[in-house]
């Protein structure tokens, strides 16, 4: 049935963001949209304030907001280490993030590949960067859909087939338009409002909804004990408010591993690179944990869902009950009408934000490492903005597709395996920052058994209670871990994040390989950063004039 | 370019170490408790969000203490030798 109050609600606010969306490109101009400084970095001058909406609309999807509360609803206590996750994130990126804005704002780098490419003088390297980057990008554009996807179908557009699909092909075919048009200005512009909405609903929720179930007391209680209840496909419970014996080590390196992770995927880098100078991003590293604040609270929601008794909705598409439509359900049930529409308005423009800017980013690697590196590299500025433009438009078709024609579940996993890869290109991204000493034929090496090694792992994973043999999360029991047919910890049902222990074996190669490589005096290629790169700042002569003319 | 193998510009702070202050959050043993429980939230929540604004502190100071530490020196190629400095304004 169709929730007309909430769906035109919805539909006023989604209309504000395209006009916006549109009128962006208009917004503080520069010299013309034809340079990837210009439409892929929104003119790289964005002050404090406009950074701080960006990237907090960017680093905080609607598929985040959706996710952790559904998480939570499932499994308790596990769920809250999104909390940690967004708590240590800011003082272990501060400094890399410094010297990253510095170096590219000094040679005009647009990716973290074109950072490696300059630092090692290797383009293979830089590929491999460049499509990790694109790999690990794209699942997480999908999901944004099926975060946008889930509020639609609360509002009871709920339909089967691909007539199901229509109004998020709709929603989505309006941001590929304008994010063409306008590049990272529209999705900078918009994110003022998606924040406004979201801290608004927010706030709201985590004040009206506890006292209308008799305050977080009673709240816990029930939480407590529904997740105690065995679950049918496994016999044990599915989870605790607190952590267990088991779990807890998954927790601190599922937490550690997300916020390692982060500022590789390349969308984060994009708005820290269109940022105008180091102490707008130091001020954002202070500022921006008041969205942590926000994601504990909201992750709590999922435990007022359970007091609330809500219910997933059935996806018609998939025929399978969808917990990620818990909170929307949550919203549907208790909030009024219109206040409904407003925090779906919230969520699904909350997804469009990043998927504008994740699109941006994957569109920037190709363009600059895939497309300048090796299909034609003469190209000019105006050449290279032109592709990236298009290569956005393909990224949005394709994550659309994505979830057309395959089970939102694909995605979902695929994310999963996304945050395990990622992770593989820190030595390269992030350590080279600071020194040269690990070798790029190493780096090389680390990325494979990294990647290798991580993919395995994932696809040892059961998820019992999803019946599913393999990819069934990212927890491996440490009495699974195996090296060779090798089982250091056999017995031991302790977890750990895959990626981590993907991470750890990466850095062992790389470190090995490169104290070798140094042995042999394997040549190391061609540095073509200075130190002072690393500090420059704004005002700085060393600084490269925005838009001009990139040699690689 | 093997003359450049040095030049990563590293510089140091002591007030860096502040940054891993936050990280022991990730010791769950110290805080995996119901108890105390404050306005009916169980202290492994309730705890966890005082974490918030001890990493915002911890930052803040970082970022008071380093502020301005870019390289606006307009003759800054010819200082290249003089990185270690960490030159304040």
């Amino acid at each position: 049935m169709i929730q007309w109050v909430e769906l035109s609600v919805f539909v006023v606010l989604f209309l504000v963001v395209t006009v916006m969306g549109f009128v962006a490109s208009r917004w503080q101009r520069g010299g013309g949209l034809d340079h990837l400084d210009e439409w892929g970095l929104g003119g790289r001058k964005f002050g404090s304030w406009i950074t701080w909406f960006l990237v907090g609309g960017d680093l905080y999807t609607a598929y985040t907001f959706v996710a952790v509360p559904a998480l939570m609803f499932g499994a308790g206590a596990m769920g809250f280490f999104a909390l940690p996750y967004t708590v240590v994130l800011y003082p272990i990126v501060f400094l890399p993030v410094l010297r990253m804005w510095s170096v590219s704002r000094v040679h005009g780098y647009v990716t973290p590949a074109d950072f490696v490419r300059g630092r090692y003088g290797s383009s293979l390297l830089a590929f491999l960067v460049a499509i990790t980057g694109i790999v690990a990008t794209m699942p997480y554009i999908a999901l944004q859909l099926v975060g946008l996807e889930a509020v639609l179908r609360t509002m009871g557009l709920n339909g089967t087939g691909i007539a199901g699909h229509l109004p998020l092909l709709v929603a989505f075919v309006i941001l590929a338009v304008y994010t063409y048009q306008s590049g990272l200005r529209a999705p900078a512009l918009i994110a003022f409002v998606k924040d406004i909405l979201i801290y608004l609903v927010i706030l709201v929720a985590v004040i009206y909804l506890p006292a209308k179930f008799g305050g977080w007391s009673d709240i816990f209680g029930a939480a407590s004990d529904k997740l105690a209840q065995p679950s049918p496909a496994t016999g044990k419970p599915a989870g605790s408010i607190l952590l267990t014996g088991n779990n807890q080590l998954q927790y601190i390196t599922l937490a550690l591993g997300s916020a390692l992770a982060l500022f590789l995927y390349p969308h984060s880098l994009t708005g820290v690179l269109a940022s105008r100078g180091r102490d707008v991003l130091k001020r954002n590293m202070v500022a921006l944990p008041a969205y942590s604040l926000l994601l504990g609270l909201l992750a709590l929601l999922g435990y007022v869902a359970i007091a609330a008794g809500s219910k997933p909705i059935t996806n018609n598409a998939t025929g399978r009950p969808d917990t990620n439509t818990i909170i929307p359900v949550l919203f549907d049930g208790q909030f009024p009408d219109w206040f409904a529409g407003v925090a779906f308005a919230a969520i699904g423009i909350g997804a469009l934000v990043p998927a504008a800017i994740m699109s941006i980013a994957a569109a920037n690697l190709w363009t600059r490492n895939i497309y300048k590196e090796y299909i034609h590299r003469s190209a000019t500025p105006s050449q290279e903005a032109r592709q990236a433009k298009l290569a956005s438009l393909v990224v949005k078709f394709g994550a659309v597709a994505f979830v057309l024609f395959v089970d939102p579940q694909f995605s979902i996993d695929l994310q999963l395996i996304g945050g395990v890869i990622i992770l593989q290109t820190l030595p390269a991204v992030a350590i080279a920052l600071y020194t040269r000493w690990l070798h790029r034929w190493a780096l090389v090496a680390g990325w494979l058994v990294g990647m290798a090694y991580g993919m395995y792992l994932l696809y040892l994973i059961p998820n019992p209670a999803a019946n599913r043999a393999h990819f069934g999360g990212s927890a491996l029991t440490l009495d699974k871990l195996t090296i060779f047919g090798w089982h250091p910890f056999a017995g031991s049902q302790v977890q750990i994040y895959v990626g981590f222990v993907a991470l750890v074996l990466n850095l062992l190669v790389v470190v090995v390989v490169s104290a070798v490589l140094h042995a042999l005096k394997v040549g190391n290629g061609a540095d073509a950063t200075q130190g002072p790169d690393y500090h420059a700042d704004e005002g700085s002569k060393r600084l490269r004039p925005v838009a001009d003319v990139l040699t690689h | 370019m093997a003359a450049r193998e040095g030049g990563s510009g590293f510089r140091w702070s002591p007030w860096n170490l502040l940054l891993l202050v936050p990280l022991l959050m990730l010791v769950t043993p110290w805080f995996n408790s119901t108890d105390p429980v404050l306005f009916g939230m169980p202290f492994f929540y309730w705890s966890q969000f005082l974490w918030v604004p001890v990493g915002v502190v911890c930052v803040l100071i970082v970022y008071l203490r380093t502020k301005g530490d870019g390289e606006y020196a307009p003759d800054a190629d010819e200082r290249v030798d003089d990185l270690d400095e960490g030159a304040r304004r």
